[in-house]
């Protein structure tokens, strides 16, 4: 579905993104995992082209994304911000409608896409329809964000950190919602974030990231398991116990304890 | 003090005058207001985009605000003349500046995840700056058009130096009459009108988002429609258009005059003596109120309407000498008295020209002249004393005070020292009876107006004759100041009003008479 080759972006001097390759199925999740600076946030905005990369090529369904004009593109993309990046002067409803709008839906369809959307967000269309984005609280902002990144049902998804900057139970209760929104069954799904908890959470196929190249590409469970050498070994040592206990079957008590013991041993 | 009421009775009198400058000047306020606009606000957008661009632009619009607005008014009248263009193109350049940088300051401030959000859900760059850029930096640039209105007004009032009009009309009319009354009745609406305009466009500034898109969508309309104001009055016709000085324009013996006596009825524009001639040479004007042996009289080729009704007092010129000077060296006064009548209207002119417009030495101009009369002799570098010659600050002064110092060295074993550059009447009068100078060349209407100022009924009756005004002039001095009247020299550089010689002679003018009732022949 999205294919990558060769990208290579650099920011003056500084190689953000250092000849990086991949593909990526339809309905897959991926998230590019890695430290601030590693590349993660250019990569995904190359495939949307917020950003340009100095070479290399990008196509979505085998066809070049340089081929078609930006805003085009973007319709069909979604896009989450970790700081929502809602309109101020918009309201609630109008902030979900700005990409129907664009692709000329009628009025209509948008309002009653705006409601469905916003229900499946639990943000009560009747309370939050009319109202701006500074009157919401930091997790509904965000719950906005989503349902506008998936208002015109874009084949693909892109979240920039889309969680990152709630508190940890909000955040731990709109990442439920999300993970629960039926819209996102076949949809393509690129994620960027720094925690790796999430990534773990909602990651098919993890790219964890350092200085601009994919250090390791796999499930969780090869990154965790087959670590492709000290620094993927090391990226997980601090969170080793409990991802490993969320993949120990329910009752298998020995296998709980070799892993809690071997977890301790390396912290001694 | 005035009192509150008699302003109030100026303005009530003056209801009319006043309505149509109020009304010229909202216009002329929002015709360069809505250029500025025009004009700025895509420029603001450019250079938020083309940052190299932005210093020069930004740094232009700078300069243009710190040049002083009367400097920049003379910069512009060689290249555009007079009235409204200059006039709504000056005003355009002083309002760019807060049109343009706030433009440019609300943009760069919209929160940049807001802009890169606009262009991730895949709007255009033209999408993303009506939609989103120029919505959420209204309130900036509603600032930024909030200072160039208010810059306008005030600077509006300059407008009437180039006979464009406005409440400028009243406040320079004023302060040249010192007329307390009138210059507030130009000050106090111009004021008003800025505190009224920044309030209403303040009321825009903080509409909400829904009024703000309205808001911005009739801006144009209304800044259109305002703009329609200056344009109206300037609609109706007539032949001729007389531009007179603020001075002229309230003095009884100036426009009022002319109005009461001759019953003259001509469209009229106020403007500024600096720039009058070269309008009326341009043929931007008709009819000027000027002084009569100004040198570019000569140099536009215009002729003087002879005041036939005698409403401008005579301004003979005459030297005045303190009583103590006279009797200490009894040889000075025949040789003062030299110059007595040799030099009329046409001659002083042309000696005006000659220093003004060729550029002789006001010494070389007054030498040439005695040459010329026979009356120059080689100084006699006596030693008997000295006596301290003064003059006001213009050539003609200079002109005949140097003649009266090749006179008195040549004819006479006194020295002279001069004193030329004395500011106006007052301060020459005053070194005259303050005992700062010995004498100076002084003009029979300036000392009964400005000096004497005798009630209103005996002006009216003295000005009717040269002799009379004379006559009373050096009785009263005498008496009063001791000081003597010498002799007149001859020519009277009074108020006049001038035409050009050709379309005077083509119409048949020849005195304000002749005008009154060709106007109102053509208006018949």
């Amino acid at each position: 579905m999205i294919s990558v080759k060769n990208v290579t972006k650099t920011f003056g001097s500084y190689k953000a993104v250092d000849d990086i390759s991949f593909s990526i199925k339809q309905g897959e999740n991926i998230v590019f995992l890695g430290t601030s600076g590693s590349g993660k946030t250019t990569l995904l905005k190359m495939i949307n082209r917020l950003l340009e990369p100095d070479h290399g090529e990008i196509a979505i369904d085998g066809v070049s994304i340089y081929v078609q004009r930006p805003e085009e593109l973007r319709r069909k993309i979604g896009y989450v911000f970790q700081n929502n990046g809602l309109f101020p002067h918009y309201t609630i409803s109008e902030n979900i409608s700005i990409v129907p709008r664009l692709l000329g839906w009628d009025k209509k369809r948008m309002a009653a896409r705006a409601i469905e959307l916003m229900e499946k967000l639990r943000l009560p269309s009747e309370q939050y329809g009319a109202a701006y984005p500074f009157q919401l609280s930091g997790g509904q902002q965000q719950r906005v964000g989503i349902a506008r990144a998936l208002a015109a049902d874009p084949p693909i998804l892109l979240m920039d950190e889309p969680f990152g900057a709630l508190d940890p139970i909000t955040r731990s209760a709109v990442k439920k919602d999300f993970k629960e929104l039926d819209e996102l069954r076949s949809k393509t799904i690129v994620l960027v974030t720094h925690d790796v908890q999430e990534a773990f959470e909602l990651a098919d196929r993890i790219f964890l990231m350092d200085k601009g190249k994919v250090v390791q590409e796999g499930t969780p469970d090869q990154l965790l398991f087959e670590p492709a050498g000290e620094y993927v070994r090391t990226f997980f040592e601090e969170q080793r116990f409990p991802l490993e206990a969320e993949r120990i079957a329910a009752g298998d008590y020995p296998a709980l304890i070799r892993a809690f013991d071997k977890f301790k041993n390396r912290h001694r | 003090m005035d009192h509150p009421e008699s302003l109030w009775s100026f303005m009530h009198e003056q209801s009319a005058k006043l309505l149509q400058q109020t009304i010229q000047h909202i216009g002329l306020t929002f015709i360069s207001l809505f250029i500025t606009v025009l004009v700025g606000l895509p420029l603001g957008i450019y250079i938020t985009r083309n940052k190299r661009a932005a210093g020069l632009v930004l740094g232009f619009a700078g300069v243009m605000q710190t040049i002083p607005s009367i400097a920049l008014l003379g910069f512009l009248i060689p290249v555009l003349g007079i009235g409204p263009i200059p006039a709504i193109t000056a005003l355009f350049l002083y309002a760019l500046l807060p049109v343009i940088r706030n433009t440019y300051a609300g943009i760069n401030g919209v929160d940049p995840g807001v802009k890169e959000a606009a262009l991730a859900m895949g709007m255009t760059g033209w999408q993303r700056l009506i939609r989103v850029d120029l919505v959420l930096a209204f309130p900036v640039i509603m600032a930024g058009i909030r200072t160039a209105t208010v810059i306008n007004v005030g600077v509006g009032t300059l407008a009437a130096y180039i006979a464009a009009g406005g409440l400028g009309e009243f406040i320079f009319g004023g302060i040249a009459l010192n007329n307390t009354n009138m210059i507030l009745a130009g000050a106090i609406p111009a004021a008003l009108l800025a505190i009224l305009l920044d309030f209403l466009l303040s009321l825009l500034q903080r509409a909400g988002n829904r009024s703000r898109r309205v808001a911005l969508g009739l801006l144009p309309l209304v800044l259109l429609c305002l703009s329609s104001f200056y344009v109206l009055p300037l609609g109706y016709s007539s032949r001729l258009l007389a531009g007179f000085t603020p001075e002229f324009m309230g003095r009884r013996d100036g426009d009022i005059g002319l109005r009461a006596v001759y019953g003259l009825n001509i469209r009229t524009v106020v403007i500024s003596d600096a720039v009058m001639y070269k309008a009326i040479f341009n043929r931007k004007l008709d009819v000027i109120s000027g002084y009569s042996t100004d040198g570019r009289l000569k140099a536009y080729d215009l002729v003087t309407l002879e005041d036939d009704r005698k409403i401008f007092p005579p301004y003979y010129a005459a030297p005045v000498v303190r009583n103590e000077v006279m009797e200490k060296y009894p040889e000075l006064a025949p040789v003062l008295n030299m110059l007595a009548g040799r030099i009329n209207d046409s001659v002083m002119t042309d000696l005006n020209f000659r220093v003004e417009y060729l550029n002789q030495s006001p010494e070389q101009c007054a030498r040439d002249f005695l040459v010329a009369q026979g009356l120059y002799r080689a100084p006699r570098n006596g030693k008997r004393g000295v006596v301290r010659l003064g003059s006001k600050i213009f050539p003609e002064q200079y002109i005949l005070t140097d003649m009266y110092s090749m006179l008195v060295r040549g004819y006479t074993d006194l020295e002279v020292s001069s004193k030329t550059g004395l500011g106006g009447t007052k301060i020459c009068f005053e070194a005259l009876t303050h005992d700062q100078i010995d004498m100076y060349p002084e003009y029979t209407g300036t000392a009964l107006l400005a000096i004497l100022q005798p009630p209103a009924a005996e002006t009216a009756r003295l000005t009717v004759s040269r002799d009379s005004v004379y006559n009373y002039v050096k009785a009263a001095m005498q008496r009063d100041y001791h000081l003597t009247w010498l002799s007149p020299i001859g020519f009277n550089n009074a108020y006049a009003l001038m035409m050009r010689r050709a379309q005077a002679r083509q119409l048949r003018i020849q005195t304000i008479t002749d005008l009154t009732n060709y106007l109102k022949k053509d208006r018949s």
